[in-house]
């Protein structure tokens, strides 16, 4: 029988471009501390461990192993969750099954990149088949290129309208003091700053960034003792549904991934409306047209709707449907951590830990991941024990 | 078996993947690579919990989790612990086979130090008495091969 | 622990290169093969993990390759990076936690890159690798420790070198069936002292693969299924010189562990049949050791006195082990593979007889570093 799970703790570095001061195990090692003071567990009461991060950024073959001087894997089980973009949701999910198993009582998920420290082109360009993908279709800004003139000539949005999702997670991570850039923008700003591949502009995408970020997952009966108001692990659901770019070009049935992995949790959740019934989404948007596009794949508007809907302000702070508090993906990307750290912000909500980017009297929330060919990972965590 | 995959041949791609790395050392590491070209002085720290002198040294502890604040000038001087003659090729060797690799316990050290020994490695031994050599001062550029071997002693 | 069992197992033979096949066809071949296996179709399986390595693959993301070759479109889906022993142990955790079966499938192709550096990667960026180490001398530097400690000549481990060469004989998926006498292991080409050719595991490419269940599931199965009584890991410290490479004390745990999930209180007694992983031939007596059956230094008189042989009381690798086929990351769930044959009567000519409870073991790591120990048995 599966163990109900929460979350009963966070950490996460103060997210920098560049982090000299700490070498990469010294630089989890902080996260790590950050979440056992969050929750007051000592690493001995770890009872295991999942790490992830993408290989390629860091060059560190078995990371698992190399990690646990800083992880706190030391005689402890440990192992090595990952899956590009979606690592930290993967993370996440695998710190869930540790403890639903029965097996692991307390388990710490932990996620990190340091991104400062490699050419993040030239390691992503090798995710892509080296037969067929790698020499015409690589990196990752021209598959989401297409994605979005796809998605403006088919619903007539405009840079502009793309450009207010920048605007709103770059003005909440002034309320973060974790988050990597904390500089408010403008729409004009966006505008003007250099094109990359039309219609992506610089301010349009996420940064490279150094970072990490640890979460203590519980069994339901230590959970409760443990935390006042952990965050309940509702549903779980990943599609990640495409092993070739050339599949996943059909853009006018939206993300399917997204689609289908949302569909799958909302109804383990039993969530019908979702701009209803959840009370923040923390969402994985490494660029600002997923903004638009994917809420609408997330069924918070129709088709079509997703500018209007941001424009109308039902995703700002205070809105319908609050998105992204913690300054979202486009403040701070440290890849192998970017997944998890949704899960960590929706948890901090549940646990009403937010200070200045609290959301008033939150009871669901809803955490995405997503990357490697278009893939999609959907968390949903209530106030509630399910 | 299908009757097509007979008259296939299957072809090859060559490729190499380049993905240039700097990885930031951290200011424990830094402290003692710097201490290696500046002063060719090999430093440790200890873990005042346990008691654990680490070589290299380590900011936290891996098995008590706390950090650590203790530093110590090491020597040169230890004794092999473990080692092995390399009799084979491989193009990110320091040495040309045969060499040794050996981990070393640094006089005042918990932990083993691998490096290398390039010189009588027939009579390499565990026990052994070993000291470190630095290559010159104007050679040296903050990493581990700064010293450049270890040599037998007496 | 809820009963769990595997009631699907496939493995590709393994060979040094393989010349047609891409990793894609090598997951499809063993996916395909273990729903043929279990008697299931791609839609009985819920959910899929796969298990890959970055570095071997020359791809970041290199579960992306693999997807939907291991069937796992629109399926709830996940990738471990480590040996196939820990990947199944997360399958396993998904089937305890809620899905009805777990689909779990490692590949590696040894002959596309370069070992060497490869495994260079392994070691840690700042202080040991510019050394050059590498698999081959770290593990040297750890036979050297553990025969040192001990006085265990080059004879004794050229002895497992002969014994599993020769099992492999009866392995027709075993890349390295070899008849070998003590004399030729140790007049074989010297490569990292005390490390000779004949000590070493090969290069291979392979695939396997592992179907999990629940217990309605279980019982449903086309084949006997075989029940996961105990399974448990552990990691050790990572610096080569932080801890005492002759002691193998993250094994030792993680066999408590197992054993104690079991109901194991004495291992010689209770397991008739071990598949470990023996990457190099030093490895089979230190890593039995570390699993209680014998005392540290003496893992050697196992065979010595027979008892791990085919005829011995507790066979050792009648499957030829690592020693005989090592695709990295699969062979830690090859021998998985091996004991769930072992216990449904299937090894043919390398069947242990009348094996009930079987222990399979991988891997992961510089030096063992991390241990995954697995005990099955055919019997509720």
């Amino acid at each position: 029988m599966a163990q109900r799970v929460a979350i009963v703790g966070t950490g996460q570095t103060d997210h920098r471009s560049h982090r000299p001061d700490v070498s990469q195990r010294e630089m989890i090692h902080e996260a790590v501390l950050r979440a056992l003071a969050d929750c007051r567990l000592s690493i001995g009461e770890i009872d295991a461990i999942v790490i992830g991060n993408m290989d390629h950024f860091e060059s560190i073959n078995y990371v698992d192993t190399w990690s646990v001087e800083g992880s706190g894997g030391v005689m402890k089980p440990i192992m090595k969750v990952t899956t590009g973009g979606t690592t930290g949701t993967s993370v996440a999910v695998a710190a869930y099954y540790h403890v639903a198993s029965g097996l692991f009582d307390k388990v710490l998920a932990i996620g990190w990149e340091k991104n400062s420290e490699s050419d993040t082109t030239a390691a992503i360009i090798t995710c892509s088949d080296p037969i067929w993908d790698r020499f015409s279709y690589s990196g990752a800004i021209p598959s989401l290129a297409t994605e979005a003139s796809a998605y403006m000539k088919q619903y007539g949005a405009t840079q502009e309208d793309a450009a207010r999702v920048a605007v709103r997670d770059r003005n909440n991570a002034l309320n973060n003091p974790h988050a990597h850039l904390r500089r408010p923008i403008t729409v004009a700003d966006v505008m003007s700053s250099p094109m990359l591949a039309y219609p992506i502009k610089l301010l349009d995408v996420c940064p490279r960034t150094d970072g990490a970020c640890a979460v203590v997952f519980a069994a339901a009966n230590i959970a409760r003792k443990m935390c006042p108001r952990p965050a309940w692990i509702k549903a779980c659901s990943v599609r990640h549904t495409y092993t070739w770019f050339g599949d996943s070009t059909d853009y006018t049935s939206g993300l399917v991934s997204l689609k289908r992995a949302a569909q799958e949790a909302f109804q383990t959740a039993g969530i019908r409306n979702p701009a209803e019934e959840l009370d923040v989404a923390e969402l994985y948007l490494p660029y600002t047209y997923a903004g638009l596009k994917w809420i609408e794949d997330l069924g918070f508007c129709g088709p079509g709707e997703g500018a209007r809907f941001v424009a109308d302000g039902h995703t700002d702070m205070n809105g319908k449907i609050p998105v992204n508090p913690s300054g979202g993906v486009i403040s701070t990307n440290c890849i192998g951590a970017t997944a998890l750290l949704r899960v960590a912000e929706a948890a901090i909500q549940i646990m009403g830990k937010g200070g200045k980017r609290q959301v008033p009297d939150v009871r669901q929330a809803l955490a995405t991941g997503f990357g490697g060919c278009f893939w999609s990972d959907v968390m949903i965590l209530s106030a509630h024990r399910p | 078996m299908n009757s097509w995959e007979n008259e296939v041949v299957p072809l090859t791609l060559k490729g190499q993947i380049a993905v240039p790395y700097t990885w930031w050392v951290g200011e424990t590491g830094s402290r003692f690579l710097m201490a290696l070209r500046d002063e060719g002085k090999i430093l440790g720290n200890r873990c005042r919990r346990c008691g654990c002198t680490y070589v290299p040294p380590r900011k936290n502890c891996g098995r008590c989790f706390g950090d650590i604040e203790d530093w110590i000038e090491l020597g040169r001087k230890g004794v092999v612990t473990a080692y092995t003659i390399i009799r084979y090729p491989f193009k990110l060797q320091p040495a040309v086979p045969p060499f040794a690799y050996a981990i070393i316990r640094l006089d005042g050290a918990d932990v083993g130090l691998v490096h290398i020994i390039k010189k009588d490695v027939d009579k390499i031994h565990n026990g052994a008495k070993v000291r470190a050599r630095f290559k010159e001062k104007s050679s040296r550029k903050g990493d581990i091969m700064d010293i450049e071997c270890f040599e037998m002693q007496g | 622990m809820d009963n769990i069992a595997i009631v699907g197992v496939a493995q590709t033979r393994y060979e040094r290169r393989k010349k047609d096949k891409t990793y894609f066809d090598l997951v499809y071949e063993v996916t395909r093969d273990a729903l043929n296996d279990a008697g299931m179709q791609i839609g009985d399986i819920d959910n899929v993990v796969t298990v890959s390595n970055d570095f071997l693959d020359g791809r970041t993301i290199s579960s992306m390759a693999v997807g939907d070759a291991a069937g796992a479109h629109d399926k709830n889906i996940s990738c471990v990076e480590g040996d196939g022993t820990f990947g199944a142990f997360y399958g396993a955790m998904r089937v305890l936690g809620g899905f009805k079966t777990s689909l779990i499938v490692a590949h590696s192709k040894g002959s596309e890159g370069d070992m060497k550096f490869i495994t260079n990667g392994m070691f840690d960026p700042i202080y040991q690798r510019h050394l050059g180490l590498e698999s081959i001398s770290a593990s040297a530097l750890q036979a050297n420790a553990y025969m040192d400690s001990y006085h265990i000549s080059e004879e004794d481990i050229a002895r497992v070198s002969v014994k599993n060469h020769g099992n492999a004989k009866h392995n027709p998926y075993a890349q390295l069936a070899m008849d070998l006498t003590i004399d030729d292991v140790i007049s074989s080409r010297k490569i990292a002292d005390p490390i000779k050719l004949l000590d070493c595991s090969p290069i291979s490419d392979g695939a396997a693969a592992v179907i999990i269940a629940d217990q309605a599931h279980g019982r449903k199965a086309k084949n006997k299924p075989i029940w996961i009584r105990g399974i448990a890991h552990c990691s050790d410290q990572y610096f080569l010189g932080d801890r005492d490479l002759a002691d193998p004390a993250a094994l030792r745990e993680t066999a408590r562990r197992a054993y104690a999930m079991a109901g194991i209180a004495d291992p010689m007694k209770s397991i008739d049949v071990v598949e470990l992983y023996d990457a190099f031939s030093y490895m089979e007596p230190l890593w039995l050791e570390g699993l209680g059956f014998s005392r540290p230094g003496r893992g050697m008189q196992l065979l010595k006195d027979g008892i791990t042989t085919m005829n011995g009381a507790l066979p050792v690798n009648p499957s030829g082990g690592v020693l005989s086929a090592h695709a990295v990351l699969v062979a830690g769930l090859a021998r998985i593979v091996e004991a769930v044959l072992q216990l449904r009567g299937e090894a043919g000519d390398r069947q242990v007889h009348g094996a009930k409870t079987a222990l399979a073991h991988g891997i992961n790591g510089p030096c063992g570093q991390s241990h995954c120990v697995w005990i099955l048995s055919n019997e509720t």
